[in-house]
């Protein structure tokens, strides 16, 4: 654990909003019938909280829990208790079809904080959704992408963005963060 | 450029998010099948003016294949819908109908 | 003399001066100035050269259709060429010079071309050119190439920075005008969230330049008040300096947005590219006023009539100060009444029409003394870079001069064209309009979305209607509609009422005097940019270029950088005429986007430099970085060829890589090969599909090297799996294929095999995976690990977890190198540490980290085969001579019944072997073996073809292998493969494994 470092070692820039990588977070794929009794009952023992629908992130009891498609979570714990809970996770399906993987050190989750308005406005000039107030509430989670590579995005509050992306391309979303966020280029669309 | 809707997460987002998949509906010919059954399935596709149901992959989003029923000339979208399946639904069938009398596809209609 | 008033200037704040430069002239503007209305105060009237004859150029128009006024802005890095002066919008420092001229703009070499006219006709070059054939590519491009060409492209890195914004509205409004204000209010009024932009600075068109009163207010009064209004509105955003560049399939459109370039000392972008998604647009575009065909028509001082009263009104700018007004329709009384009130003379106002009786702005001008020639036009313009006079004439005639009129200034109008160009960009039909002779959006056939709905509604003169009150109504309607359209309703805002001037019908005049003879028509410009005359047009049309595309392209109308905003209703009147046939017949050409020119860094946006693209990294990327990687790209992926130490080549370098790992000890990070975890009760099924091979008989604990064919039978990837448990594999797979290869598989889960119990994940990046390769790789581990790692409890072909450095890590006991070779995957986290903690226990035994280069050679030198390499989309397993991989026993795999078909069963594919140069020389990459006889082409024939080739440090000489016809069955022969320089190199038909065949390195 000691040894272990997240993509950009908690690199952060401030512009007009601040973008941060959170560091080292634990992620869990779950691929499986969502609707199964088995499934859901594996799932709220070893996670709690509600099962997110679709398009959504509920917080668990240790965490959040997103929904990325039709049969697959994400499951959001603390880095050092990933393996823990996937294997509670495991166990609690027993013989139930399924998937449960680690998928903690294949991604990297940035912050990008500030005014709620231009936080959005930032990421609008990446990713080609609407996320102003209206149409992108807290507790949405949108898979889309990000420039030219996959992410995820939900508001965690008012002008409290996440974003989850693939470790290897850490640096490039970190660059697009930093030049949507250079000072003086705020859009003032959403404000 | 396209606006699609995925029937898998709801999403309705820009073509950049999607990748189109040719045709729908292929069956497959594997070992045993005859020569022109299995080159049909390999290479004849159609390229209808109109009507075409086609395969697209919400690749930037929830990564599941589906169906849609698009017009080429129009690029109007008649109607999206989950890719297990081997027919199109009735109600995209009616929607095609309903803008496009007497239309047909393959082997639908 | 051009001069600015004493007073007058509604845009300009009289109290900010702004000085600039043009062509080194230092000069005075006011804050509020465009370029061209600051150049047009210090009696610049000359400002460019055409392109063809050099012909000297004044400015035409006063907005985004002007043709003639471009120059070349900034210096250095800030250069940006082809700067259109009506629009530029005038800033302290500004520097611009003219272009396309030589030596200078008032004394121009190339406008000798303008003598040449007359041999200068339309398709001259193509013409004059086509023989000799070869002179074309050797001659005469290169020395017209060096002639062609608008300004002068940058020569300097730019260094300002882009950016897009995606934004998302249910009715967008373009143009913002008086109709864009209106049209937004109204479908404001229903709660739709309306975007309104405007690509001028300033908010309500051209309405209050031509005056007029709503409501019982003056217009500019009214546009004050509706600005102010929306302004307040949560549900409307307004910006301006913002043009609708284009709009596209299902009600998307771009804005260009010019953040930056009238305050070039500001933080932010320059430009912004708004890619916006609407429900419902307007396009309320305005309309473009049309030149008269005259001879002169293009000499400086001879513009538009709109123009001229523009830059009275909104610059305080007079262009000269005796004006003629020349035209077919009222408005252009507007200008001679303007410019009379401004104390400035008319001598005449010459109208094309013969009336039957006064219209109110004809009696307005008269009883102003304003002399009205009825029936009369320009037989000619007198001057050369600036308008002396006109010679009058009738009409109807053929241009005797009844009398010639001393002026500086004529302003002439042709009528109005709806701007159509956004209602056409994604499929809007037109209609001929009879009466005011223009092309406008034929509403019933607009451009339909993703539901099949209309999705775009002209409104004001963009739909064709001209005078105040039509506009005003039509803009509420279609502001409401588009509303409706996009599910808003109510609203009811009605159209204020407007103060109704009735005017009198224009006439068709294309060509003046009607009668026009040759000598006249020559001289008659219809493309001032492109020196495209009337006599041109018809030229074409007596040659066959009867379609109106083809005539554009044979005589470049309408294809400079104004896109024809001028010229193309007088050039298709033209044709039609030559023709015979009505407009309408002749129809136009097609409108595509942008509206005007943007920027190509706009449309780059954000993605230049370090965001250029996604770069991928491992995480040992730093120290890789830090210890002199020369780096390839592989995908996305920055993988180091070489570690390059001080003084060494690259040859060198790679050499001592592969002798070091041979001898001792090697090490690779191998981070980027694909991972994919495929589990389920029917995963061992599925993998019998994906692999020719079987893998559900692979037990828990081992490997097994699999290949994955397409459907079409040919090779797509290769990798080895390990069974982790029953219902759990890891699929290795190339570093290009893993997200194709998780795709692939992804893809036959989803639509074909839906009901199996299979899930796919891709943790490639999961893990860091290093390889730790060579004689000594056990010893050096067995440092880092109290695990039994010796060969019978981890045998070749097996994997097993252990705790290697403290580090839970996994490590696979497989061999692309033919040495001793562990490859250890780790978590992504942890994958520096370990590889610091290796490098630190691999130093007694020399550990060297090598590269792509190094894991190229062994694996040849082994006769390994290489996706991409040996594959290329045309190889099946059979020709590689790995039947071994290949079921005999699965009844299907993908790619099986392809490898059934004629031409993949024929004995006569070309078959890898190993290829061994006879004078231990290398190879060309790709050259092929050379056969007796020549082919249908008359080319020589080939036998086979390299596909892999190195020198080998092992053996000290060139190895390759390559496809070859009957190759295996050939052993020992010399094939023959001419180099690129002529010379031929032999090489010897080998077992493609050159290096320690049995495998005895590797099974220890």
């Amino acid at each position: 654990m000691s040894n272990s470092v997240s993509a950009l070692n908690g690199a952060s820039a401030t512009g007009f909003a601040t973008v941060r990588d959170m560091g080292l977070q634990g992620m869990i794929t779950v691929r499986g019938d969502l609707s199964a009794t088995a499934v859901k009952q594996a799932l709220a023992s070893a996670l709690g909280g509600e099962m997110p629908g679709a398009g959504h992130i509920n917080p668990s009891d240790s965490g959040h829990t997103a929904w990325m498609s039709p049969d697959e979570l994400m499951v959001l714990v603390p880095y050092a208790s990933a393996d823990a809970k996937l294997a509670e996770i495991t166990d609690g399906m027993g013989d139930t079809h399924h998937m449960a993987v680690n998928v903690s050190d294949a991604r990297c989750m940035f912050a990008v904080s500030g005014d709620d308005a231009l936080v959005r406005e930032a990421l609008a000039k990446l990713m080609p959704v609407d996320l102003s107030s209206a149409a992108f509430k807290p507790g949405q989670f949108r898979r889309s992408r990000m420039a030219q590579v996959p992410a995820a995005v939900w508001m965690a509050g008012p002008g409290e963005a996440r974003i989850v992306c693939f470790r290897s391309v850490a640096q490039y979303v970190f660059d697009l963060l930093k030049g949507a966020t250079a000072p003086g280029s705020e859009v003032r669309y959403m404000a | 450029m396209l606006i699609l809707t995925c029937p898998c997460c709801g999403v309705t987002g820009e073509e950049t998010e999607f990748h189109g998949g040719g045709e729908a509906h292929l069956k497959r010919f594997g070992p045993g099948s005859t020569d022109e059954a299995f080159h049909d399935y390999l290479f004849s596709k159609v390229n209808p003016k109109g009507v075409h149901l086609e395969r697209w992959r919400h690749n930037n989003g929830c990564g599941k294949w589906f169906h849609a029923a698009r017009d080429t000339v129009t690029l109007e979208i008649y109607g999206t819908y989950p890719a297990q399946t081997t027919e199109p639904p009735q109600s995209v069938k009616d929607a095609i109908t309903a803008k496009r009398p007497g239309w047909s596809w393959r082997e639908f209609a | 003399m051009s001069t600015r008033l004493a007073n007058g200037g509604r845009l300009l704040d009289r109290g900010r001066k702004v000085d600039f430069t043009f062509n080194g002239k230092r000069l005075r503007g006011y804050a509020g100035d465009t370029i061209a209305s600051a150049l047009l105060a210090n009696d610049q009237m000359l400002v460019g050269r055409s392109f063809k004859y050099h012909r000297p150029r004044g400015v035409v128009a006063s907005g985004a259709e002007e043709p003639n006024g471009l120059v070349g802005m900034g210096t250095g890095a800030d250069f940006e060429p082809n700067q259109r002066v009506t629009t530029t919008e005038l800033f302290d420092g500004l520097t611009c010079t003219s272009q396309n001229h030589w030596p200078s703009l008032d004394f121009d070499v190339g406008a000798i071309n303008t003598k040449l006219a007359r041999f200068l006709f339309a398709g001259f070059y193509y013409k004059m050119f086509i023989h000799p054939r070869p002179f074309w590519k050797h001659v005469y491009e290169p020395i017209i190439r060096k002639s062609a060409g608008l300004g002068k492209a940058p020569d300097q890195r730019d260094t300002d920075t882009y950016e897009h914004f995606y934004a998302f509205c249910d009715v967008l409004v373009i143009g913002g005008g008086i109709a864009g204000l209106q049209a937004a209010r109204s479908a404001a009024a229903t709660g739709a969230k309306v975007m309104l932009i405007e690509q001028t600075a300033h908010w309500g068109g051209r309405a209050p330049v031509d005056g007029g009163t709503v409501g019982g207010q003056p217009v500019d009064k009214f546009v004050d008040d509706l600005v102010a209004e929306l302004s307040a509105m949560d549900n409307v955003t307004m910006r301006n300096r913002t043009m609708g560049a284009g709009v596209y399939d299902h009600g998307y459109a771009l804005g260009y947005e010019r953040v930056g370039d009238h305050q070039p000392a500001a933080k932010g972008p320059r430009h912004r590219l708004w890619r916006i998604r609407a429900a419902q647009i307007v396009t309320a575009t305005g309309a473009i006023e049309r030149p008269l065909s005259f001879a002169g028509n293009d000499i400086p001082g001879v513009m538009l009539a709109s123009a001229v009263r523009d830059y009275v009104v909104d610059y305080g700018v007079s262009i000269g100060d005796r004006t003629v007004v020349v035209t077919n329709n009222d408005d252009a009384y507007r200008t001679a009444i303007t410019l009379k009130k401004n104390g400035l003379d008319v001598p005449a106002i010459l109208d094309a029409r013969v009336p039957t009786q006064d219209s109110p702005l004809m009696a307005e001008a008269k009883s102003l003394g304003i002399r009205v020639l009825m029936g009369h036009g320009i037989s000619s313009v007198q001057g050369v870079k600036r308008v002396t006079g006109v010679g009058v004439c009738s009409q109807a005639g053929e241009g005797a001069v009844l009398e010639e009129i001393a002026c500086d200034v004529v302003a002439m109008s042709g009528g109005w064209s709806p701007v159509v160009h956004l209602w056409s960009h994604c499929g809007g039909k037109l209609i001929w309009d009879e009466t005011t002779a223009a092309f406008r959006p034929d509403v019933d056939k607009a451009p339909t979305g993703a539901k099949g709905e209309a999705f775009v509604t002209p409104a004001g003169a963009a739909n064709g209607a001209l005078s105040l009150g039509d506009v005003l109504s039509d803009a509420t309607t279609a502001g409401a509609s588009a509303a409706k359209a996009a599910g808003h309703s109510g609203g009811d805002v009605t159209a204020p009422e407007a103060e109704q001037i009735d005017e009198a019908p224009m006439a068709q005049v294309w060509m003046m005097p009607h009668g026009a003879g040759i000598k006249k028509r020559q001289k008659a410009w219809l493309d001032y940019q492109n020196d495209v005359k009337v006599s041109d047009i018809q030229l074409a049309a007596q040659e066959g270029y009867e379609s109106v595309e083809h005539a554009k392209r044979y005589t470049t109308l309408g294809m400079a950088t104004d896109q024809g905003k001028l010229s193309n209703i007088n050039g298709l009147a033209i044709l039609s005429d030559a023709l015979g046939q009505p407009i309408p017949q002749t129809g136009t050409t097609t409108f595509r986007p942008p509206y005007t020119p943007i920027s190509m860094a706009s449309i780059t946006g954000e993605a230049r430099d370090e965001r250029f693209m996604p770069i991928r990294q491992t995480p040992m990327y730093q120290w890789h970085v830090d210890n002199g990687a020369f780096f390839e790209p592989v995908g996305q992926w920055r993988r180091p060829y070489t570690y390059q130490k001080p003084g060494e080549s690259i040859e060198q370098s790679v050499s001592r890589e592969v002798k070091a790992t041979r001898a001792s000890l090697g090490m690779l990070d191998a981070s980027t090969l694909g991972k994919l975890v495929v589990t389920g009760k029917d995963a061992g099924k599925f993998l019998d599909m994906l692999y020719t091979n079987m893998m559900s008989t692979l037990k828990p604990g081992h490997c097994r090297y699999g290949l994955m064919c397409g459907e079409n039978g040919f090779l797509i990837d290769d990798g080895v799996v390990a069974r982790i448990d029953d219902n759990t594999f890891l699929c290795h797979t190339t570093t290009g294929g893993a997200e194709s290869i998780h795709g692939h598989m992804e893809e036959w889960l989803q639509t074909e095999w839906w009901d199996w119990e299979v899930y796919v994940a891709n943790l490639t990046e999961q893990y860091a995976q290093i390889a730790v390769v060579g004689p000594q790789a056990r010893a050096t581990l067995e440092k880092l690990t109290g695990d039994d790692i010796s060969g019978d409890a981890l045998p070749f072909m097996a994997w097993k977890d252990i705790t290697l450095a403290g580090i839970q890590a996994r490590a696979y006991r497989i061999s692309f190198s033919g040495e001793l070779s562990y490859e250890i995957a780790v978590k992504a986290s942890e994958g520096r540490a370990l590889w610091d903690a290796l490098l630190a226990a691999g130093q007694t035994a020399n550990i060297t980290p090598y590269g792509t280069e190094a894991l190229h050679i062994m694996r040849a030198e082994k006769g390994f085969i290489m996706m991409g390499d040996e594959t290329d989309g045309t190889v099946i397993p059979q020709d590689l001579g790995l039947h071994w991989a290949i079921s005999k026993k699965k009844e299907d795999y993908i790619g099986k019944r392809a490898q059934a078909r004629s031409h993949v069963t024929d004995p006569r594919r070309w078959q890898l072997v190993g290829l061994e140069t006879v004078d231990g020389g290398v190879l060309p990459d790709g050259a092929y073996a050379t056969a007796e006889g020549k082919n249908a082409n008359g080319q020589r024939e080939t036998q086979g073809r390299v596909t892999s080739t190195y020198h080998s440090p092992t053996l000290e000489r060139g190895i390759a292998m390559g496809l070859v016809l009957n190759g295996p069955d050939r052993m020992g022969e010399v094939l023959e493969f001419p180099r690129l320089d002529g010379t031929i190199m032999r090489a010897k038909i080998v077992d493609p494994v050159f290096f320690d065949k049995d495998g005895e390195k590797q099974n220890v």
